[in-house]
């Protein structure tokens, strides 16, 4: 994510006036039910580590606007105001704001198997980035331990990505991703020349979806990147377990995620209903110091215990504790959130 | 002066956003949408599509609670994208947001 304060005139202009002429220009080619829409979330997270809290009043707006019947332009950023305890035996808080677009992309959707992306996106390693990143949809405040690796430290690339459906029928639908990026030191658009992609099997029956994800990063050191990850949800359980492994150069670590809707007994709207109680833990594994590649400096171990509660009008409130063990030191995580999530049309249309 | 450009920027986002909410006067394609919500069992009639919802839509996301019906065909162009749906799975995903 780029600091706002550091953005020129220019590149906010820039960015503004892109993001108005797409919408301006959807606005001739919609049809009754293409209208562009804005979706995202508002939020105030806050997180106390090792005694410190944090405090991140958050917006994540995305726009999604198609354009004809085989374009389709998406965009997510995010604002934070983070508001820190100053330290150095200083009393009081300081505070920064940060801007950063996590993608701004153009889908042309080719034909049933193929969909040729352009632009900035979010680097298909693993499922977390893609799937999970969203503050509306991800369980736990903070991303995992291992969400670095293969992600080519920004998360976001910059360039082309083939994608879709290789083959689909009721028993197996197998997907890939495979994308070049360029490096670019765009604030806006910051990325690492790096190239990679995925492949994932989903048995719609077992309910069983396995994967794999390589990345090489070709910027300075040329470095691989490997990662699989294995999600199941049982059938009629309300049940879903998530889980990653990642191997880069100098360390390597897994997350597994379990999360549970109280609707077995009660009704999605009972009191008991809206609560989802979710575990993970995670381990990570030095082999070489990096203090480039996003993992702790010392191999770790954290679980992570939450309670999620469900309101009406798609507001959800998030707790979690996070005990984390290393070698370096041993520390409590508590992070509290609450999120709102949104999803209009950006008119009325007919 | 740039905390005061975020909080400006953040407050025109959200201002833009007030706008467009407060700007759901009650025509007929909103009052389907309204129904929509109120009724979500519209979308839950054991279809294929819901199937599909369920496969491909909710293993990362709980459904939203109710949305108008005129962004139906772009969620679902996005979740095309994003899910790698295949074409028959997108029909049947329409059919069950727009029944």
């Amino acid at each position: 994510m780029s600091s706002y304060a550091k953005l020129s005139p220019h590149t906010k202009w820039s960015t503004i006036t892109l993001l108005s002429f797409l919408g301006l220009a959807t606005l001739q080619s919609a049809r009754a039910q293409d209208i562009p829409l804005i979706s995202g979330g508002v939020g105030l997270i806050t997180s106390t580590n090792g005694g410190n809290t944090t405090y991140l009043p958050i917006i994540a707006p995305a726009l999604v606007a198609p354009i004809g019947n085989h374009l389709l332009v998406e965009s997510r950023a995010t604002i934070v105001e983070s508001y820190f305890p100053r330290g150095g035996g200083q009393s009081g808080y300081d505070h920064n704001a940060f801007l950063g677009l996590s993608y701004l992309q153009a889908d042309v959707i080719a034909n049933r198997h193929l969909t040729f992306v352009a632009g900035e996106f979010l680097t298909p390693f693993g499922t977390y980035n893609e799937r999970l990143s969203p503050i509306w949809i991800g369980n736990f405040e903070a991303a995992p331990l291992i969400f670095s690796l293969g992600t080519m430290n920004t998360a976001s690339s910059v360039g082309g990505m083939l994608r879709g459906s290789a083959f689909s029928s009721d028993k197996v639908d197998i997907d890939y991703t495979a994308y070049f990026s360029a490096a670019s030191t765009n604030q806006q658009f910051d990325a690492e020349r790096s190239t990679g992609g995925r492949a994932s099997v989903y048995l719609p029956n077992a309910r069983l979806e396995a994967g794999l994800s390589v990345g090489r990063l070709l910027q300075e050191t040329h470095e691989n990147y490997f990662g699989v990850h294995l999600w199941w949800e049982p059938e009629n359980s309300n049940l879903r377990l998530r889980s990653e492994y990642a191997r880069g150069p100098h360390a390597q670590g897994y997350w597994v995620e379990a999360d549970y809707r109280c609707l077995r007994f009660h009704s999605e709207d009972s009191l008991i209903g809206r609560f989802e109680p979710v575990f993970r833990m995670q381990q990570t594994f030095r082999s070489q110091p990096d203090s480039e590649d996003g993992l702790p400096s010392a191999s770790t171990q954290e679980a992570d215990f939450a309670l999620d509660y469900h309101l009406p009008h798609e507001v959800r409130i998030n707790t979690s504790y996070s005990r984390q063990l290393s070698s370096v030191s041993n520390r409590n995580i508590w992070q509290t959130g609450i999120v709102y999530r949104f999803l209009i049309p950006t008119w009325r249309g007919k | 002066m740039t905390r005061i450009n975020a909080l400006v920027l953040a407050t025109g986002v959200l201002g833009i956003l007030g706008t467009l909410m407060a700007q759901s006067a009650p025509t007929e394609a909103d009052q389907q949408g309204k129904l929509q919500k109120e009724q979500p069992a519209a979308m839950v009639a054991g279809t294929p599509g819901e199937r599909v919802f369920q496969q491909h839509c909710s293993r990362c996301h709980n459904a939203p609670q109710g949305f108008p019906p005129q962004i139906s065909g772009t969620i679902l162009r996005h979740m095309r994208v994003r899910a790698s749906l295949s074409a028959p799975d997108e029909k049947a995903l329409l059919r069950f947001l727009n029944p």
